[in-house]
């Protein structure tokens, strides 16, 4: 079983090696574990054009059976590349997405396809909030982010 | 086994068919019921014992009269199997004689009658579970035209509601099936594992030449490698059965036992229809596992939630664990469900704090708030309410003129009504310690007879080696040590009842039968102390103490229980 993850990786890194969709850019993949991905949203002004948001990917080895662990990271040495503000995104980059949990997620989706997913939750958000109660969690969380037991009572946005 | 194992009706034609196909075994029957109605009386009043029919014929036999009586709705027939009353209907199997297979209306006129504890109920083991949810496939498969498979998923999906699902199906076939996470033609197309040149699996990026692959009947394909451990993962890790989707992204297709039997290997497979079955029981509202530890039977009962106010459903298990149909707790009749909730809620945040506040705090006469005087003087000002009053008298300070720091207005008004208002909490606080002390001490009793027990055991041997007597002729000792746990158990409960109870003319009755079952109790405990020699010689007595026990809570159960059923309890708390 320890395989499945390697082989699959390598021939998406492959892909996303070559073209990827506007906004979305590889940072760096340096072992089949851990990899970067950087997110520009192209037309929401809440969003500046020019930030960029570092998104984390941790695979286990049962990747894709499993979905990966998938957060935003903080750049201290960067200002502009903070957590986006979002309602479903806390602001230690946990994000609340229906696909990353076990229950949303398909072995049919890839890094690429996360990415376009939590760009387009972006894209589309008018709301310049965090979620509700989030001093709390952020400060009381210890769980992997696969292990808490999200409410996806909001499909709109 | 004939048919009619459990009839209901007596009906003449499998009546005359059982007499003539088995008629020396049911004399043998009917004299074992007399039997065991002579020797013991009084053990006829013990809470019924209940036998698991283990064999799956016998549970044939239990769902054909199903199917007889009314082609497809067993539901219907569990609710209107539900019986209270005891005696008043047809119904009255006692579960005493359900290992006497068949037996009949000669039978039945000798079996006594159902006490208003006592619910009727039956205890199954997982093979049993298993056969009765193959019936039902099976039934309703060939009603609807479907493979067994999809026809799983179907009931499933309606929380085995054969009416529902059929009327559903009949109203809208395409829905139901979609809505199911069915395809149309999964009659013309049996799962099967096709190898495909030239295809690329989406999860594992695969795409060598003779690439086995697997698709439900929504045609997302995907290796069979993969599709394996997709569903070891959904098994294994997540514990889902019932309801695994197709890997593919956004499919709501189910996948069915046919196709997975196709895909993971056996261990996996055992797994999965252990799975199902817990799906099975927790689906339908009239059966429940048994709460005990590694028990692995399931008890069907047809009380149903609304009526738990009405009675409290004791099942016990073939494990040997007496527990409540309604919330799964351990037995805890005569209290009904609701009150049971309430009490431990209530001794959970109030009993110990309680004596603390009793012993060393008064409360404020205005706001009622807690409060605990560490020192100084008398001139009180309540920290919530600003309310100031002096802590001798309980008055209003600005009644105490110039008087101050030495309290002599005993007679003052506002005192009174302070000192009134006051006792009548300490009052109200008193009354729930003394019912909560001597629920506490039946609990710490019943704890100490789990000691006895052992003891007993240990007594057992001794006094077989003592007194020459044999095995079965020291059983007394273990009867009375059961007996002893289960009244403590009863009487435990009749204290939180008695808490929740409103003074009448019942409740008289009610606290007699307590005072007379709990002397009973105290007086065969003691029993127990005697030394290990002179058992022997009290053996008589303590199994008429025993018996006398037994009989005693039989009859506080059996008076609280009709009480119940006729609602002329008065509570001082509703319901709810």
């Amino acid at each position: 079983m320890a395989g499945m993850s390697g082989k699959r990786l390598q021939k998406e890194l492959a892909k996303i090696q070559g073209v990827l969709p506007p906004g979305i850019t590889l940072v760096s993949a340096p072992d089949l574990q851990t990899w970067h991905m950087d997110l520009r949203i192209l037309d929401n002004p809440l969003y500046p054009p020019h930030d960029h948001y570092r998104l984390k990917f941790s695979f286990s080895k049962n990747y894709p059976i499993e979905a990966p662990e998938v957060v935003f990271l903080r750049l201290t040495t960067d200002p502009r590349r903070d957590i986006p503000i979002h309602p479903h995104i806390y602001s230690n980059g946990i994000i609340c997405l229906d696909l990353l949990d076990a229950q949303g997620w398909s072995p049919v989706h890839n890094v690429e396809s996360i990415c376009i997913s939590i760009q387009s939750m972006l894209a589309s958000n008018t709301k310049d909030e965090r979620p509700p109660g989030d001093a709390e969690f952020v400060r009381s969380n210890r769980a992997r982010p696969r292990d808490i037991n999200f409410l996806y009572h909001d499909p709109s946005v | 086994m004939p048919i009619a194992t459990r009839k209901r009706k007596a009906d003449s034609t499998t009546a005359s068919a059982d007499a003539t196909s088995e008629p020396q075994r049911k004399l043998t029957k009917v004299s074992k019921a007399l039997q065991k109605d002579s020797i013991s009386q009084e053990q006829a009043a013990l809470p019924a014992t209940p036998q698991t029919l283990t064999s799956d014929k016998g549970m044939d036999s239990d769902d054909d009269f199903n199917s007889v009586a009314s082609s497809m709705d067993l539901g219907e027939e569990m609710s209107s199997s539900v019986d209270f009353g005891a005696g008043e209907s047809d119904v009255d199997i006692d579960d005493d004689y359900q290992d006497d297979g068949a037996f009949d209306a000669t039978a039945k006129d000798l079996a006594p009658k159902r006490k208003h504890f006592e619910v009727e109920f039956k205890v199954y083991s997982p093979q049993d579970i298993q056969s009765q949810q193959d019936t039902q496939i099976a039934e309703v498969a060939n009603l609807l035209e479907q493979p067994s498979e999809a026809t799983a998923i179907l009931l499933r999906h309606t929380r085995w509601n054969k009416e529902r699902l059929i009327e559903q199906y009949m109203d809208n076939q395409e829905q139901m099936l979609d809505k199911a996470g069915l395809g149309q033609e999964i009659n013309q197309n049996p799962p099967r594992v096709v190898v495909k040149n030239g295809f690329t699996c989406d999860i594992c990026c695969e795409d060598g030449p003779g690439l086995e692959t697997f698709a439900m009947n929504c045609n997302h394909r995907f290796c069979t490698d993969c599709y394996r451990q997709y569903l070891t993962q959904k098994i294994k890790d997540e514990g889902e059965a019932a309801r695994i989707k197709c890997p593919g992204d956004g499919c709501r297709k189910i996948i069915d036992a046919k196709s997975l039997d196709l895909l993971v290997p056996n261990e996996l497979t055992d797994r999965y229809h252990q799975l199902l079955m817990r799906t099975y029981v927790d689906d339908k509202e009239s059966l429940k596992w048994c709460p005990a530890p590694n028990c692995v039977y399931a008890v069907e009962c047809g009380v149903k939630k609304r009526d738990l106010n009405k009675i409290v459903p004791t099942v016990h298990c073939e494990c040997k664990q007496s527990f409540c149909f309604g919330c799964t707790l351990p037995d805890h009749q005569p209290c009904p469900c609701v009150l049971v909730k309430r009490w431990i809620k209530k001794c959970e945040d109030d009993s110990e704090t309680a004596n603390w506040i009793s012993a060393n705090t008064k409360e404020c006469p205005k706001c009622n708030s807690t409060i605990e005087k560490n020192g100084g003087c008398n001139h009180m000002t309540c920290r919530k309410c600003k309310n100031e009053f002096c802590w001798m008298c309980m008055g209003l300070w600005s009644e105490h003129g110039t008087s101050w720091y030495n309290c002599n207005r005993f007679e003052e008004r506002s005192g009174t009504d302070a000192r009134d208002a006051q006792a009548k909490s300490r009052q109200s606080l008193e009354r729930y310690l003394h019912y909560y002390n001597r629920y506490a001490n039946h609990e710490q009793s019943a704890r100490l007879d789990k000691d006895i027990f052992h003891k007993t055991e240990r007594k057992m041997t001794l006094l077989q080696s003592t007194s020459g007597m044999s095995w079965i002729e020291v059983q007394f000792m273990e009867a009375a040590s059961q007996a002893l746990q289960q009244c403590r158990q009863t009487l435990k409960w009749t204290y939180a009842f008695a808490y929740y109870l409103a003074r009448n003319n019942q409740t008289e009755i009610f606290e007699d039968n307590q005072k007379d079952l709990e002397m009973a109790v105290e007086n065969l405990s003691e029993m127990f102390e005697k030394p290990t020699d002179q058992l022997a010689g009290l053996k008589v007595e303590m199994m008429d103490k025993t018996t006398y026990c037994m009989r005693r809570r039989v009859i506080l159960l059996d008076d609280t229980a009709k009480n119940l059923k006729e609602e002329t309890w008065k509570f001082n708390v509703e319901l709810r």
